[in-house]
């Protein structure tokens, strides 16, 4: 479903900023894989994350989805193969637009936009069957407008808009580490039953450990732009915090202070 | 007083022909939220465009779509110099708007301004408004619905019910969507460089029309007659905002808050012209000093209300 083959990306080249985000990144996902990304700072996660979305173009590499080469097509024509959560709450919806009319935007993801209607009735009844379904309460408040709601609330429309369109890849970047330790909880359980309904491929980077040993199938970890760890099937499941921590002090040395602090 | 009361008619006509200018910065200013200078040039270019055509002999509908479309194509200008060569909105609205003097001038042939012959009855009789028809209503030599109020007024309340339809398709959403949170838009599969420069060219060709439909009132286009008119926009977003926000929630009313916003800017300025004794040559420094307010005071307001309020709260 993704294939990422030997991609670069160097931000600033040749300043005293300049910056190796990406060093070589190999990543195969089959159908139905839904991989947990983690590693430290800098250490290129959220980069691969923005390099497939292509909200940059890579310095070399090629990146296919679904058997697409999208290497060359700009961030608006990826997001026909694309859903996707942002960090930022802000970040996934429109605040001074209707719940109702952000769904309508997600809806026609891919498609041409028309001089039809940009909502209709019959899909008025559809979104709010849908956001029953999220189980907050959004339903009775369709016309709200989305800068009223919480950040949770927010991640899970973002959610629901990102998946409206079947996407051929879901891309999680850190979507709960900006809300509390319940609200995250809450909208990673979402993600799953989301992500196991409609039988999803999904890149999740996450900065909890915890989070990324108990979803998916398989986890990677990052390092200085390369994937250092991979593992899947019955031995991600028997992973353990240890054997994570161990595998970080190994190749990462010093960085290990920093994500300890992180877990606490 | 008598003098301002008899001027008011045509200080609302005024005001309405300029919040159709103002409908259009309001387009580029809130929904795409971006400020876009190229407005004192375009509007220019609409009514330019308007006489010589009209000069010509071109129909006033005619003449009138004409200067709707080289408004879009200023609007194009400045969109592309934004998009496709990637400098800032301001600065391409400021470019466009240095061209469009001189496109403006060569339209008029090189004169500083042209004038519409209305000694003669027969073309007087075809423009759709004009600054004589307020008298002519008034002294009953002309139906009412030749008044340029009723006229203008028709105008304004097409191009509401027209955006309003426009806002609610999927092109004018995702235009929408792309000023409300252009990440997201993206993210959704919207071309956002299309998008800004469609809602540019919308703005711009709305912005000329005005312009066309001015010169037709005072029978003239000048080379000048655009300056300021951003802040005449945008003092009438402001001012509709400012006084009819809590009752006008609905988009169409939003819109024709604009179109007042406008029409009281204008009458208030008649009426200090007409009431005090100032050099009329001041009201630009006025506007500039209004609008400069109005812009401040939401800043003011979080700035120093909120601090306020936290130490209220940290002294509990």
């Amino acid at each position: 479903m993704l294939d990422i083959n030997n991609i670069y990306k160097t931000f600033n080249p040749g300043t005293v900023n300049e910056k190796h985000a990406l060093n070589g990144v190999n990543l195969h996902l089959d159908e139905g894989d839904f991989v947990t990304v983690i590693g430290s700072n800098g250490a290129g996660k959220s980069t691969a994350l923005n390099a497939i979305a292509g909200v940059w173009p890579v310095d070399s590499g090629t990146i296919v989805i679904d058997g697409q080469d999208v290497t060359n097509l700009p961030e608006h024509k990826r997001a026909k193969y694309l859903g996707r959560v942002f960090q930022d709450p802000m970040t996934g919806t429109a605040a001074t637009m209707q719940i109702q009319e952000n769904l309508a935007l997600a809806k026609r993801r891919g498609a041409s936009r028309t001089l039809r209607r940009g909502i209709t009735k019959k899909e008025q009844e559809e979104y709010r069957e849908l956001l029953k379904t999220l189980d907050l309460g959004l339903e009775d408040r369709m016309t709200a407008k989305v800068g009223l709601l919480s950040g949770g609330q927010r991640q899970a429309l973002t959610l629901l808009m990102a998946t409206l369109q079947k996407p051929k890849l879901l891309l999680l970047d850190e979507h709960t580490a900006a809300l509390d330790p319940k609200t995250a909880e809450k909208v990673l359980n979402t993600t799953d039953a989301i992500i196991n309904e409609h039988h999803l491929t999904a890149f999740m980077v996450t900065h909890n450990m915890k989070d990324a040993i108990a979803h998916g199938n398989r986890l990677i970890m990052m390092n200085e732009g390369h994937i250092i760890f991979d593992v899947a099937g019955e031995e991600k499941k028997n992973l353990t915090m240890k054997d994570l921590l161990d595998k970080f002090a190994e190749i990462s040395g010093s960085s290990i202070q920093s994500d300890k602090v992180l877990l606490a | 007083m008598s003098g301002f009361i008899s001027a008011l008619p045509g200080a609302a006509s005024q005001g309405l022909i300029w919040g159709i200018m103002a409908i259009g910065v309001y387009i580029t200013f809130k929904i795409l939220d971006l400020a876009d200078l190229t407005v004192d040039g375009s509007f220019c270019t609409g009514g330019a465009t308007f006489v010589v055509l009209f000069g010509m002999g071109v129909p006033v509908p005619v003449a009138l779509l004409a200067a709707f479309g080289v408004g879009l194509l200023a609007g194009l200008a400045t969109g592309l110099l934004h998009t496709f060569c990637g400098i800032p909105a301001i600065l391409s609205g400021i470019l466009t708007q240095l061209g469009l003097w001189s496109i403006n001038l060569a339209i008029m042939g090189m004169k500083a301004n042209v004038a519409i012959n209305v000694i003669d009855q027969d073309n007087l009789n075809k423009l759709w408004v004009s600054l004589r028809f307020v008298q002519d209503v008034a002294g009953g030599r002309r139906p009412f619905t030749r008044h340029p109020i009723f006229i203008v007024g028709l105008f304004t309340v097409g191009v509401i019910l027209l955006l309003y339809w426009f806002f609610g398709t999927e092109l004018g959403c995702s235009l929408r969507a792309t000023g409300a949170n252009s990440h997201m838009a993206r993210a959704q599969g919207i071309n956002t460089s299309v998008t800004t420069v469609l809602g540019l060219m919308l703005s711009n060709g709305l912005v000329a029309l005005s312009g066309a439909l001015l010169a037709q009132f005072q029978s003239f286009a000048d080379s000048s007659m655009g300056k300021g008119a951003i802040v005449i926009g945008l003092a009438a977003v402001i001012i509709g905002e400012a006084l009819f926000s809590r009752i006008f929630r609905n988009f169409a009313l939003k819109l024709l808050a604009v179109s007042l916003g406008a029409v009281i800017y204008y009458v208030v300025i008649q009426a200090v012209i007409s009431l005090s004794n100032i050099n009329a040559n001041y009201l630009k420094l006025i506007s500039a000093l209004i609008v400069a307010v109005f812009l401040a005071v939401p800043y003011w307001k979080t700035k120093y209300f909120t601090k306020a309020k936290k130490e209220v709260r940290a002294d509990a």
